[in-house]
């Protein structure tokens, strides 16, 4: 096989299999970790063999046992090791023995909870937010550190050494390999969930750099979300999540003008929506609400999604609905931007009164400071009132607040025509 | 970003046995547990479908069989990947899960989905 090809196919199954890979040697040797370097050297070792040999029927499998072996070969030093310095009891060291000899029967069952275990671990809230998105991109998403970097547009080296420390971290703290259960598996689910967002909206509404969108981001958190549903299809909340990025994502295509610029919700263009994703996204949002979690944060948000997925024109969006849908998702989390956004519907359904009334209460806020959409929704609402003046100081104020240049170019245009419609979030 | 892949062969009125049917079942469960399939199917024999075609400002309509052809397009899968390769990967192991279980020849397109701008999400 030539050498280009090889490299090719090797790159193309590293991404398909190193999740897998790394979670069943994780349950091995119980170090995320020491599993990515077990992996890592199977990898290299299928950079030197497929070249000449080809790659093999079962890549997948190849690489299990290649991994496989180099971990024996390890568990075995340490055993060793261990008896030398007696440290630890005999019968440990026995059970590791055993571990050896159960190896194959081991990694090949529980490959579903060998997954959660490691999506479960790279969230594991021990770390710090931005240490959970890279290493769950790493171990999960089978990106490579460089792609890392440029994803979120910081150097390579950051990220390298976040995954690091971060798996330093998670050895330091005996943070144990499993899947947790019971009242801890629904707090531990919010924090995957949140981390596999958090990447979907930088990708969807990237907080800095030129582009106002970053696709590739989006499909990496789509991907993380499948990934989960079918590994925890009895979660709710996860189907909830799959909807609402399903749909979103639906509008990507939608949401960007030639020029890179932004293009606002009722403004888009919804013969360019994807129907596909759209139908994709409403189908998890039954199983959503089917399994009895239509009042999950996420599922909520999916709700008010598809009322926007399922009207044909702007002027068929059932407003009211969503603000029904706002109220409950402000009840369950109070947040001020929950509380704008419920301002925006008010403001659809009942006038652009309705929704300043709103918004003034939240012009103290101060976790809002700073937060470009509150001027912009107000600065919108106020140019439909006919009150132009007071919206273009509000659209220079969200234009000076915003940190993305393709929103602030918009922002400025509206600021010199505030009559120019548009409305709504994205 | 998204790839379309295309089964094409010919139509000799075989149809896929069971263990074929099972092991691409297998495998786009699979690509599911995997966060890349968007969608799969089969199509029907041509008896089954129609041919609309454009020529001269004409639009003919056409009944199936498609008895002419030399090849029909027996299926497709939608994934959604991170890059062609990976897609091609996915195709490489459908046609060898065909291997001992199907006589024909078999050809898959693998065709990257216009989508979101630039990137093409």
């Amino acid at each position: 096989m030539p050498p280009k090809q090889a490299a090719e196919a090797i790159d193309a199954v590293w991404r398909i299999e190193s999740a897998r890979l790394i979670a069943g040697l994780a349950r091995i040797v119980g170090d995320v970790g020491i599993a990515e370097d077990l992996a890592q050297d199977a990898l290299v070792a299928a950079l030197e063999q497929w070249p000449e040999s080809g790659v093999p029927d079962n890549p997948g499998a190849w690489l299990m046992a290649t991994a496989k072996h180099r971990a024996i070969d390890q568990l075995r030093r340490r055993t060793m090791l261990d008896k030398k310095h007696e440290q630890l009891g005999h019968e440990l060291a026995a059970r590791r023995e055993n571990a050896v000899t159960d190896l194959d029967a081991a990694i090949d069952d529980h490959v579903g909870d060998d997954m959660l275990s490691l999506i479960f671990t790279a969230c594991h809230p021990v770390l710090a937010t931005e240490a959970r998105l890279a290493l769950t991109l790493r171990l999960l998403g089978g990106l490579t550190t460089d792609e890392i970097a440029r994803a979120f547009l910081v150097p390579k080296a950051t990220i390298a050494q976040r995954i690091v420390r971060a798996k330093r971290t998670l050895a330091a703290a005996r943070v144990p390999f499993e899947v947790p259960r019971g009242a801890e598996l629904t707090a531990r689910l919010g924090s995957v969930l949140e981390v596999i967002y958090l990447v979907f909206n930088e990708g969807y509404s990237a907080t800095a750099g030129d582009d106002w969108i970053r696709p590739a981001l989006c499909e990496d958190a789509l991907r993380l979300g499948r990934i989960l549903a079918e590994l925890a299809p009895q979660e709710p909340e996860v189907h909830g999540l799959v909807a609402l990025m399903e749909i979103q994502a639906s509008r990507l295509r939608a949401r960007v003008g030639p020029a890179g610029e932004p293009i606002l919700l009722l403004d888009q263009d919804r013969g360019r929506w994807d129907h596909l994703l759209i139908g994709r996204g409403l189908a998890a949002l039954e199983r959503a609400e089917s399994l009895g979690g239509a009042h999950g944060p996420y599922a909520l948000q999916a709700a008010i999604a598809a009322c926007h997925a399922r009207a044909r024109t702007p002027e068929e969006t059932d407003w009211t609905r969503i603000v029904a849908l706002y109220d409950a998702l402000g009840q369950l989390m109070p947040s001020p931007v929950i509380e704008l956004n419920r301002a925006v519907a008010l403001g659809m359904a009942f006038g652009p009164a309705a929704g300043l009334e709103v918004v003034d209460t939240l012009m103290t806020e101060p976790s809002l400071e700073g937060y470009h959409l509150l001027p912009s929704v107000r600065g919108d609402l106020l140019a439909k009132l006919g009150r132009f003046d007071e919206a273009r100081a509000e659209f220079e104020r969200a234009a000076s607040q915003t940190q993305n240049t393709r929103e602030r170019a918009l922002l400025l245009k509206r600021a010199h025509s505030p009559t120019a419609s548009s409305s709504g979030d994205s | 970003m998204r790839f379309m892949t295309i089964v094409k062969t010919r139509e000799t009125g075989a149809q896929p046995s069971p263990a074929l049917i099972e092991k691409i079942g297998k495998l786009g469960a699979e690509a599911a547990k995997k966060g890349v399939m968007v969608g799969m199917g089969g199509l029907l024999p041509t008896a089954t479908g129609a041919r609309a075609r454009l020529a001269n400002g004409k639009i003919t309509v056409t009944d199936g069989p498609f008895s002419e052809a030399k090849e029909i397009i027996g299926g497709y899968a939608i994934y959604d990947v991170a890059s062609k390769k990976e897609a091609i990967e996915w195709t490489r192991r459908f046609l060898e899960a065909h291997i001992g279980l199907w006589d024909q020849e078999l050809e898959v397109e693998v065709r990257q989905m216009m989508d979101a701008p630039e990137t093409g999400c």
